[in-house]
């Protein structure tokens, strides 16, 4: 912990100072901070090829080190098999007991939170981009690459510039139908795709406050959609209350892992939810700052609509999904893809009935991993298709074809325009 | 290891916010030789730009490059085309990251260029100039830690001297 007569400091800043040893950071310095947890996927099999070639024969501290299948699961391909198989002989070696297979685990962010792996004040790197989603649980977590991660397997380190901090104050209720998917992309509508570059983003007021953890971790997850470093929702009473129902570990200290009151930040956004979000937020192809109200859009039909990802994949999800397609059937000309974030979201949505109602809909259900997010499996677009997305990204190419169109929104317009065939307010749907 | 003075042309002007799945497509992510990932470079959205790339030659970009995922292919497929550094106005961060872990030299700049250009890049000297037209262009000074990397010629070289130099006889 910093030392009491420390200068006051953002949370960024603060949990930099703990890892690497020092009483105080401020922005731009160059610091070298220990990791607390270092997580990798598929890729573990790149960051293998590294370590091997950096050759040392074990990594650095096998407790600290998770790793979880969720791009290509099942194999896709011979090649993937290949490289699963590549990764469970490594983590056998190495005796890395974090491992998730297919079956045991979902979408790696997902994984992570329900096991209790990430916790307020830690370092956590990961070699997926969306790592800055466990700033939901007050972790400095940050995406890296794969040859990065084998440093972190070899040494347990990284460098970082202290980054500079970016705090957004939400007011305000969120609207009936308005979700903090629709929150974030309205921010990084107004900000844009490097709005946050280089940043820490501390998301805090009543609005966020009243969030439910599932839905920080998706404030945190796309804040990575504008450049942000690393995005931090506060450690409060809801969070800890999470964290007591998945993990056994101490949280006494937990508490204190909150920006000082009095800290440097590079600017305060303040906005209130009630007044910005009038009605649901579109980020339309292919950039993910393109955000509309949905109004704006006209007359956008879909030929897919896919609910689920590290961003919109959760229980609380796949609940609006069910509620608003009770009844309901999926457009004749739109397939709905239902991918739960995890085995375990998946079994609750199955007891609690989501499941079956979408399935009586007409959606089809993948496994729990990434599904077509990617662009690898499970739904791929043809060229001419349009798709109504949850997920986080809309890139030329991102789900398929070059000249397939993702739109991003939240899980009741992805429910809603499943139902209609084209992208709707869910109020259309549900009266 | 770089060289602190790169010459080359540019083979391609990129626009601004280009993402990691520009770069290189997510139904590639399975190829983890790195050599190979050079082959999908650009391929959906600019399929034109790998064939004419010559050894050496430079990319020049708009803010953000790179934006997007943290895979690390995008950035060994530019260096394994052979691409000799990338400009741009800005870099998202982990591509930043991965182009310096790799040894690529990325270069935050302004600069006026057009493709066939010739450039001149003054790693230390914080400075380009375009030949063809006459210009020069301040470019910012990398962090300490980049000139580090990128002299030992990535990180995979730095830190194998640090932990295993034993491996570096063998090699």
């Amino acid at each position: 912990m910093p030392r009491a007569d420390a200068p006051p400091m953002t949370l960024a800043e603060k949990i930099l100072a703990r890892a690497s040893g020092r009483s105080s950071v401020s922005p731009d310095q160059i610091v070298v901070a220990s990791i607390d947890l270092a997580m990798s996927h598929e890729n573990a099999d790149l960051v293998r090829k590294s370590f091997r070639e950096i050759g040392v024969s074990r990594v650095w501290d096998p407790e600290r080190i998770v790793i979880i299948l969720d791009h290509r699961i099942p194999a896709e391909s011979e090649k993937t098999a290949t490289t699963h198989q590549a990764i469970r002989e490594f983590v056998s070696e190495q005796g890395i007991r974090h491992f998730y297979d297919v079956g045991r685990g979902g979408i790696c962010h997902q994984v992570l939170a329900e096991n209790g792996h990430v916790l307020p004040g830690m370092v956590v790197a990961g070699t997926d981009s969306h790592t800055t989603t466990h700033g939901a649980f007050g972790a400095f977590a940050t995406g890296i690459g794969a040859t990065e991660m084998a440093g972190v397997w070899t040494e347990g380190k990284l460098w970082f510039k202290v980054p500079s901090t970016l705090r957004i104050e939400v007011s305000g209720a969120l609207p009936q139908w308005i979700s903090a998917k629709d929150l974030i992309l309205y921010i990084i509508g107004q900000l844009g795709s490097d709005g946050a570059d280089y940043r820490a983003v501390e998301f805090d007021g009543p609005a966020i406050r009243h969030m439910t953890v599932a839905s920080r971790m998706v404030l945190a997850n796309l804040a990575m959609e504008m450049g942000a470093k690393v995005a931090f929702a506060p450690v409060d009473e809801q969070l800890l209350s999470y964290l007591k129902k998945h993990t056994h570990a101490d949280l006494s200290a937990c508490a204190a892992w909150r920006p000082d009151p009095d800290a440097r930040y590079e600017k305060v956004l303040r906005l209130d939810a009630g007044e910005v979000l009038q009605e649901p937020q579109v980020a339309c192809p292919h950039t993910v700052d393109n955000v509309k109200p949905l109004s704006a859009l006209g007359d956008v039909r879909v030929n897919q609509a896919v609910l689920g990802s590290c961003t919109n994949g959760r229980l609380e999800d796949l609940e609006m999904a069910a509620y608003v397609l009770a009844g309901r059937q999926v457009h004749p000309r739109t397939r709905l893809l239902i991918i739960p974030a995890s085995q375990q979201v998946y079994l609750e949505a199955l007891r609690l009935g989501y499941l079956e109602t979408l399935v009586a809909a007409g959606a089809i259900v993948n496994p729990p991993g990434c599904g077509p997010c990617v662009g690898v499996h499970q739904g791929i677009l043809a060229a001419g298709e349009v798709c109504i997305s949850s997920t986080n990204r809309n890139f030329i190419g991102r789900m398929g074809s070059k000249d397939s169109q993702v739109y991003l929104a939240s899980p009741a317009v992805v429910a809603a325009s499943a139902v209609a065939g084209r992208i709707v307010h869910p109020k259309e749907i549900v009266s | 290891m770089t060289k602190s003075l790169l010459k080359g042309r540019v083979a391609a002007v990129l626009p601004g916010n280009t993402d990691t799945d520009v770069i290189y497509p997510g139904r590639y992510l399975n190829i983890t030789d790195r050599d190979k990932t050079a082959e999908h470079l650009f391929e959906l959205a600019y399929p034109e730009i790998l064939a004419r790339i010559q050894p050496g030659d430079f990319l020049v970009a708009g803010k953000n490059f790179g934006c997007g995922s943290s895979r690390e292919q995008a950035a060994a497929a530019v260096k394994y085309a052979g691409v000799g550094a990338v400009i741009a106005v800005s870099f998202a961060r982990i591509f930043y990251r991965n182009a310096i872990n790799l040894g690529l030299p990325a270069v935050v700049a302004a600069v006026e260029a057009a493709e066939g250009d010739e450039l001149e890049i003054d790693l230390e000297g914080g400075r380009i100039g375009n030949l063809t037209r006459g210009r020069e262009f301040k470019a910012a000074a990398l962090d300490p830690r980049a000139v580090e990397l990128l002299a030992a010629g990535g990180l995979i070289p730095y830190l194998r001297r640090r932990y295993a130099p034993d491996s570096l006889a063998s090699r």
